[in-house]
């Protein structure tokens, strides 16, 4: 399943992942402060054994979801994504995980479910920038169904084939490759299938900033900064600027979701 | 506090412009060998916007500073706001050069995005203070001189508001520079003086 709507073979070729030291020493995790190398330097507190994940809202098996037992149940394969920040820079993660609709089929999503609500762990002992209220917290992000669900949504536990460090999201993560980096949300411990669209954290911040879909677009500007191009991080003090790419990407996989929606007013 | 002013009248003011600038070819050279980071470019834009920032409070504190515990660092005052306006420039330089690259986007940028107006605004006032930062100016413009030099008090005031404006979510360090800003122009306003003297 999914594999065919993937993008070819030989365009994922010709992405280059980043080092293992760019991908985890450079990072947003509000959690643990908001300078790049603050999760790298605090996010070690983090108690990632055990954990699980509250499933919840219109689904058929409610309930916590030990993550052991979650990774039991699933097959995780590698997926070299393009990964754009929504501050204009870009890398190239080489996750492993497993797809997100894997997990959703395992508590049943019921009929009635559109949406699907994350949150991430908040535990402010563990968690030195939650002293702060940069943001409302817990973090919280949301896909509608269609989106959770598509092929390319993936759950990450490791990146390079290791287990995923602390700082990138540790035990599980979202990466939804088309969007902005900050609705890929981290170290997540709970989820919930809802019928109205949920409330997203850096929206309910500055909606006119930070839109519920965040798609990756080069062609609608951030109100501060222009979207149009972007910084490839691993490029030292003199990296070029690259074009940014619709859907980051991931057009032919993911435009006919939003066919008939304007994507400048539903950014 | 005496024998501290009297010592630091002995500091040769050369010094004082050497050391001030000796921070940015070392940013530079950090930069370029990993010592600032996966990503240098932000973090060197960043770091010279914060030494600008730091260098005109610096310029502010002196008079209060003085007023109120007699420490008198005013011999330096113009080698701190001339230094700021260094900063200021090689700021602008690394966010021109290195991290928008393109020359169009450059005016798009200054025009659209409010927090890229409001810095360049304080970048222009601090021109002409720079400009007469030298005792010919002082002769030639006598009285207006003081006059033309309170627009630091703007510039400063724009230097910070800028850099809360760039930050995402709600960020403390911003706003302790502008309320640091804001207190040091308090502190000036004539109803303080009188307490101070009282």
């Amino acid at each position: 399943l999914g594999l065919a709507t993937l993008a070819p073979p030989a365009r994922a070729e010709t992405l280059e992942p980043n080092s293992w030291e760019e991908i985890t020493s450079y990072n947003n995790f509000y959690e643990f402060g908001t300078d790049k190398s603050d999760p790298a330097k605090y996010a070690g507190a983090m108690t990632t054994e055990p954990w699980s994940v509250q499933i919840d809202g219109l689904v058929d098996r409610p309930g916590d979801y030990d993550f052991k037992d979650i990774l039991s149940e699933m097959t995780i394969e590698e997926r070299i994504y393009r990964f754009r920040c929504v501050e204009a820079w870009s890398m190239v993660v080489p996750w492993n995980g497993f797809e997100f609709a894997d997990l959703l089929s395992l508590a049943g999503v019921q009929d009635g479910a559109k949406y699907v609500a994350f949150e991430t762990l908040y535990r402010p002992d563990e968690m030195p920038g939650t002293r702060f209220p940069v943001l409302d917290w817990p973090y919280r992000e949301g896909l509608r169904l269609d989106e959770a669900m598509h092929p390319l949504t993936l759950i990450a536990t490791g990146i390079y084939g290791k287990p995923i460090p602390n700082q990138n999201g540790a035990p599980l993560r979202l990466v939804v490759p088309w969007k902005y980096g900050f609705k890929s949300i981290k170290s997540i411990v709970r989820i919930t299938l809802t019928d109205t669209q949920p409330p997203t954290s850096w929206n309910m911040a500055i909606p006119r900033e930070y839109g519920f879909y965040s798609n990756v677009n080069p062609n609608v500007d951030h109100p501060r900064w222009s979207q149009a191009s972007e910084r490839v991080i691993g490029g030292g003090l003199f990296s070029k600027r690259v074009p940014t790419l619709m859907f980051n990407g991931y057009e032919n996989e993911v435009a006919s979701l939003y066919d008939g929606m304007d994507l400048a007013k539903y950014y | 506090m005496e024998w501290m002013n009297a010592q630091l009248r002995r500091i040769p003011m050369w010094l004082v412009y050497v050391a001030g600038m000796l921070p940015a070819p070392v940013l530079v050279y950090l930069g370029a060998t990993g010592g600032l980071g996966i990503e240098p470019i932000e973090a060197l834009e960043h770091e010279l916007g914060k030494l600008a920032l730091q260098l005109v409070v610096a310029v502010l504190a002196i008079s209060p500073l003085r007023r109120l515990t007699g420490l008198n660092l005013m011999r330096f005052r113009r080698a701190i706001g001339l230094l700021a306006f260094f900063y200021v420039c090689c700021h602008l330089l690394v966010w021109l050069v290195l991290d928008v690259q393109k020359p169009a986007q450059i005016w798009a940028d200054i025009v659209k995005r409010p927090y890229v107006t409001v810095g360049m605004a304080g970048f222009l006032l601090m021109l002409p203070l720079a400009v007469t930062s030298n005792n010919w100016s002082l002769r030639k413009l006598g009285p207006r001189w003081r006059l033309l030099h309170r627009l630091t008090y703007l510039a400063a005031v724009l230097g910070a508001v800028h850099y809360v404006m760039q930050a995402k979510g709600f960020q403390l360090e911003p706003l302790i520079y502008l309320w640091i800003i804001l207190g040091l122009l308090l502190l000036r306003l004539p109803g303080s003086r009188r307490k101070a003297v009282a």
